[in-house]
């Protein structure tokens, strides 16, 4: 198990696949999708366990893909993907809500 | 168990999280910077700017504004200013609207001690326009018009902008930063934060220059841009306050 101190949500279908959060992540937390692209047909980042909330992500996120909540107290979850990484998989979804 | 919201997708003055910029542009995290600090301050400022790629981000933004012709955003900042004192002024332009175009505008608006802040998102290049080069190209850059690299011997050097400014009395703060990493955009929302303080402090002129990343001007792959602008620009040019009036 992995101490989560906080989560993003990723807009899939903004992200354009330019990687600049990955490096960004302090620890080290987004990883780019190799086979799964967005309708626009751009790869975009996954979170694993053991996101901090730091919003290093969003801070330097040139498509605003990043929600970033921070947990209170903070959480265990198993090593891997976070269930439910890729939020928001179809636009029109996250188009009702926010635009 | 409870969460706290930490960060919005998009600053709230901005209307829509969509825009056309290419993949891995410096300009939006920029923009982010200024409307979080806007909002944090709880200003209402005019924003006057010019022709650039970031003029999408403008007319996106839930603020005051006008686009001016080339390089001539400072002139009518000084008028806004000017006609309403008490009203928060910002200025935002590129390097090639700013030091191609308009340079003498820049350099009389901190000469006069005009009491706006003035923002320029330098990237190196005529974005917008296609990719040529800019005079804040630094030698050795890749452009559409310098295939081989800035030659200084055909092209000459870069203009160090900030340099210039903080040499002029009426400029009470000129700063540059970048946005190639989280510390390096947190480092330069403090600049753009004392600047809009000073300015409403009545400090005179005050300026921050911000070094973007255009990685389809550089021809160098998006997840490349940041770390090609601190061996190029930042190399070039320096991260740090120029000038800024004593803590009080």
């Amino acid at each position: 198990m992995i101490l989560t101190r906080g989560t993003v949500r990723v807009d899939v279908e903004s992200c354009k696949g330019c990687d600049l959060c990955i490096p960004a992540c302090p620890p080290a937390v987004l990883t780019m999708t190799t086979d799964r692209f967005n309708q626009r047909g751009y790869r975009y980042p996954e979170l694993s366990a053991g996101c901090t909330g730091c919003n290093a992500c969003s801070q330097v996120c040139p498509d605003f893909v990043f929600e970033v909540w921070k947990y209170d107290p903070p959480i265990e979850l198993p090593a891997g993907l976070v269930d439910g990484s890729a939020w928001f998989r179809t636009v029109a979804t996250f188009r009702e809500d926010t635009h | 168990m409870s969460a706290e919201l930490i960060s919005s997708f998009k600053p709230d003055l901005l209307q829509t999280a969509e825009h056309e910029l290419c993949p891995g542009c410096g300009h939006s995290p920029a923009w982010r910077v200024v409307l979080d600090v806007i909002a944090e301050l709880e200003l209402k400022p005019v924003l006057l700017a010019g022709h650039g790629c970031y003029t999408q981000l403008m007319t996106n933004s839930d603020l005051d504004s006008l686009q001016c012709l080339h390089g001539r955003a400072p002139a009518a900042a000084t008028g806004v200013k000017r006609m309403l004192p008490d009203t928060p002024v910002i200025t935002l332009q590129g390097d090639g609207d700013m030091v191609s175009e308009g340079l003498h505008e820049v350099l009389h608006a901190a000469a006069r001690g005009e009491r706006i802040t003035s923002l320029l998102l330098n990237n190196g290049v005529f974005g917008d326009t296609g990719g040529h080069m800019t005079a804040t190209t630094v030698v050795g850059q890749r452009t559409k018009t310098s295939l081989e690299g800035r030659d200084p011997e055909l092209h000459g050097t870069p203009i160090d902008v900030s340099r210039l400014l903080a040499q002029i009395d009426g400029a009470a703060y000129v700063a540059r930063g970048a946005v190639n990493s989280p510390g390096m955009v947190a480092r330069t929302k403090r600049m753009v934060r004392r600047a809009l303080e000073l300015q409403m402090a009545g400090a005179g002129f005050t300026f921050v220059e911000v070094l973007t990343m255009c990685p389809t001007g550089w021809f160098v792959g998006t997840a490349q841009g940041p770390e090609y602008l601190e061996e190029s620009m930042m190399a070039t040019f320096g991260i740090g306050e120029l000038k800024a009036p004593a803590e009080s």
